[in-house]
């Protein structure tokens, strides 16, 4: 067994400076449009017609994007000759309801039970990897509990589908209070590509309160790690929300 | 890769032999450019033949595609052979008041989850079926109502039935102190929703029973009546781990429907990504093997090399997991030859990184003996269940999709092998899965080093029609069935996913072992509930 062991000391520190510093390394997101200025009306509106979530919208001159919807499909991207400009980062946790954050003895012990309410499998791998030694979100002193009874975070990913209805509540109900809810991914916000349907609800806040949202298809390691960071009253969520309330909180019909 | 002789043979003469075995009753046509059979059949007939194709003339069961017409049910049994025997179509057309056909699964066990499923979300009975009953819909899910019928109203509320509390599921071990332990839905650290009844009579196991589609959001019924474009996004995102190979399989049916040939430089590219996949894939596997017998260090060592593929193909692509590139009429993107030389090369670099480790691996007594004569399945238990890819060639069953069925660019050119491994044990699926990775990483150097010149898409005009996309995924083989009306939209959408297939026979390895080797099992697998629950 010596021989493991050595070869962990020889590979190093792989793990990232975040959040200490930024991490700046290629390929640990995808970006996200921006909301930018068009300066032809035709262009706002054609950009509209390429998004198949209606994650784009205009107003007046300007394209703004809806988070929450946009499904990382590229096309605004790809398909236009004038094409939207995306914008890297990953820093896109945000606060939905009014809790705030868990108290400061939360800040650095932080447990947190995953449940897939309907996953597409790539959420869950990004999921996996924050426990991975790029990310090691032991570091922070978070953990990935197997209970929900030892739970403070649950991390939600998935649309929300009919069959994990009940588990979900359960694993909610079975948490100690204080808690929190995390929704990861475009399905766990607004139901993404599937929901509502029959089968599925529009988003895990039809089961369970959400109270912070990452948006992404699916979000990075790294923008699942700000949302705990928010959760955990160690980073404040970006500026002022992308949307107005009312649009926000509007489904889609 | 010669044609084997005998099988063109057995292919042209199959009309014929068809016709002289049931004369009168059936009738054959065969597509010589596709090689493409399509034999219809009355009802009655139905068993003999499939059981014809499968125990004697050594087709593989593919999927059953139901359609419901104005008047009749429309069924097509696929099969599919070595390379030159081409595909089988076998069709029964009955009135829609019939709402009875005979089982084939007695005859061919592969059949027999998917005439389950069927029967759920249809409301066809299959004669015969040893078992139906509540599959895909759980037992809340109010009976009559059946999803993938016309007539379903997918807007309304039905209104769900409320779960008989003294219910219990139905034991089969007799013996003192026997007693059944649950697991899941939720369960472990991280592990996708599904539900597991292990029967035990302490620490030994000795039959597992279980329960998915807890994560059914509906696919085939949701793509019903969407634009192409549309269904290709959850196409997908129904299985974000192998999204590429099954948006490639959804692309090439619509393609083959709308009679599109796609340029040469995106045929060689998307083998290039399919095999990009294939080996993040692989790595992620070999990844949960290490996890699962808590080898904390070689667990990290492979979870660095997945996350470097994936920062990999973030960096050129633009999407960790390739979404977004596949579109019907070839890529939505381009690099330059260099550029995919540089991802050749870099994933050069994880073939020796992967192969050392293999290495160390090899001799850790204490993480092989977790692995060896560990969930082990039979060669002809993994023949009668039909199991496909990496899970069937650890018990020396090679039928893949890439050499008996080439698409895309796979052909004569390309040269790879299909590993094989005869023990069907844990180490043996680990074993296949360092060798299916290292031939991903010569193969996407082949592409690379000999790319065409020319664009990567061509235009695409939805035609009405009706096809078959068939792609070696990830986890093995996957068929996309899909038929398009007038105006470009999805009028039915049949997806086969190998984790469905390798589910159904996972309880093959999960009978009569101890406890703790459960999560190995699992493991070893390497499959995905979301791309078995659709």
């Amino acid at each position: 067994m010596t021989k493991w062991v050595r070869k962990g000391l020889q590979t190093g520190i792989k793990t990232t400076a975040y959040p200490g510093s930024p991490e700046t390394a290629a390929g640990v997101s995808p970006g996200r449009p921006s909301c930018q200025e068009l300066v032809e009306r035709k262009d706002v509106m054609s950009m509209m017609d390429l998004c198949p979530t209606g994650a784009l919208r205009p107003t007046e001159e300007r394209i703004r994007v809806d988070y929450r919807r946009c499904i990382h499909c590229f096309r605004c991207r790809r398909l236009p000759a004038e094409s939207l400009v995306w914008e890297p980062g990953y820093e896109w946790g945000e606060f939905v309801s009014n809790q705030g954050a868990l108290d400061k003895s939360f800040s650095s012990s932080l447990h947190i039970r995953i449940v897939d309410a309907g996953a597409c499998g790539a959420c869950l791998s990004e999921i996996r990897q924050i426990a991975s030694p790029y990310y090691n979100i032991h570091r922070l002193g978070f953990f990935i509990t197997p209970t929900p009874r030892a739970a403070d975070v649950l991390l939600v990913a998935g649309p929300g589908t009919d069959h994990m209805r009940l588990p979900v509540e359960k694993a909610f109900e079975a948490m100690p209070a204080p808690k929190r809810v995390v929704a990861v991914g475009a399905c766990a916000l607004t139901g993404g590509m599937f929901g509502p349907s029959f089968a599925t609800r529009a988003g895990v806040g039809d089961m369970v309160p959400v109270d912070v949202e990452v948006p992404g298809c699916p979000p990075p390691p790294l923008a699942i790690i700000h949302a705990l960071l928010v959760t955990a009253g160690r980073k404040k969520p970006p500026g002022a929300p992308s949307l107005p309330e009312t649009e926000k909180k509007g489904e889609r019909s | 890769m010669a044609l084997p002789l005998n099988n063109i043979v057995k292919w042209t003469n199959l009309a014929q032999a068809a016709a002289s075995r049931w004369p009168g009753r059936v009738e054959a046509t065969l597509d010589e450019n596709t090689l493409n059979a399509h034999i219809e059949c009355y009802p009655s007939d139905l068993q003999g033949l499939c059981d014809w194709l499968f125990s004697e003339l050594d087709y593989s069961f593919a999927t059953l595609v139901v359609e419901e017409e104005a008047a009749s049910w429309f069924l097509r049994y696929i099969f599919y052979g070595e390379l030159g025997s081409g595909q089988v179509h076998v069709m029964v057309r009955l009135p829609l008041s019939e709402m009875t056909i005979p089982s084939i699964s007695r005859q061919i066990h592969a059949a027999d989850w998917q005439e389950r499923e069927i029967e759920d979300l249809f409301g066809l009975h299959f004669e015969g079926h040893p078992r139906l009953g509540d599959f895909v819909l759980h037992e809340e899910w109010p009976e009559g109502v059946n999803p993938m019928r016309t007539s379903f109203d997918s807007t309304r509320d039905y209104p769900h039935r409320e779960l008989e509390p003294a219910w219990r599921p139905q034991t089969i071990v007799e013996a003192p102190g026997a007693f059944m332990m649950p697991i899941g839905p939720v369960y472990s650290d991280h592990a996708e929703s599904a539900h597991f009844l292990l029967e035990t009579v302490g620490e030994d196991v000795l039959r597992t029973i279980p329960r998915f589609f807890y994560k059914y959001r509906g696919l085939e019924k949701i793509a019903e009546g969407e634009p192409v474009d549309q269904v290709l996004l959850l196409t997908e995102r129904f299985s974000g781990t192998s999204a590429f190979a099954h948006s490639l399989a959804f692309c090439q049916a619509v393609e083959g429907i709308c009679g599109v040939q796609i340029p040469k430089r995106a045929q060689a590219l998307r083998v290039f990504l399919a095999e990009l996949e294939r080996l993040r894939h692989h790595v992620a596997a070999i990844t949960g093997i290490c996890q699962s017998t808590a080898l904390a260090v070689a667990t990290s060592q492979a979870s660095i090399l997945e996350e470097k593929i994936l920062r990999l193909t973030c960096r050129y692509l633009g999407h960790r997991y390739l979404f977004g590139l596949n579109t019907p009429g070839g890529l939505s993107l381009d690099l330059s030859d260099d550029e995919w030389k540089d991802v050749s090369e870099a994933a050069w670099g994880v073939l020796e990184k992967l192969k050392k480790f293999q290495e160390m691996l090899r001799f850790t007594s204490s993480f092989l003996d977790r692995l060896e004569e560990v969930g082990m399945v039979s060669r002809d238990k993994a023949v009668s269940y039909g199991l496909v890819g990496p899970v069937a060639r650890a018990s020396s069953v090679l039928r893949d999709l890439r050499v008996v069925q080439p698409y895309a660019d796979y052909g004569d050119h390309l040269k790879f092998y299909v590993p094989r491994e005869e023990e069907g044990d844990g180490y043996a699926r680990l074993r296949v899965l360092f060798s299916e990775a290292e031939q991903s990483i010569n193969l996407m150097n082949q592409v690379s080093s000999s790319l065409p010149a020319g664009p990567v898409k061509t235009r695409l005009n939805p035609t009405p029609g009706s096809g078959l996309g068939w792609v070696e995924a990830p986890g093995g083989a996957t068929f996309h069935w899909v038929r398009l009306d007038e105006e470009g939209r999805v009028l039915r959408y049949r997806v086969m996913t190998p984790s469905f297939v390798n589910w159904h026979g996972f309880h093959l390895a999960a009978e009569d072992f101890a406890f703790q080797d459960f999560p190995i099992i699992m493991a070893t697998f390497a499959l995905s509930n979301a791309e078995c629950d659709r």
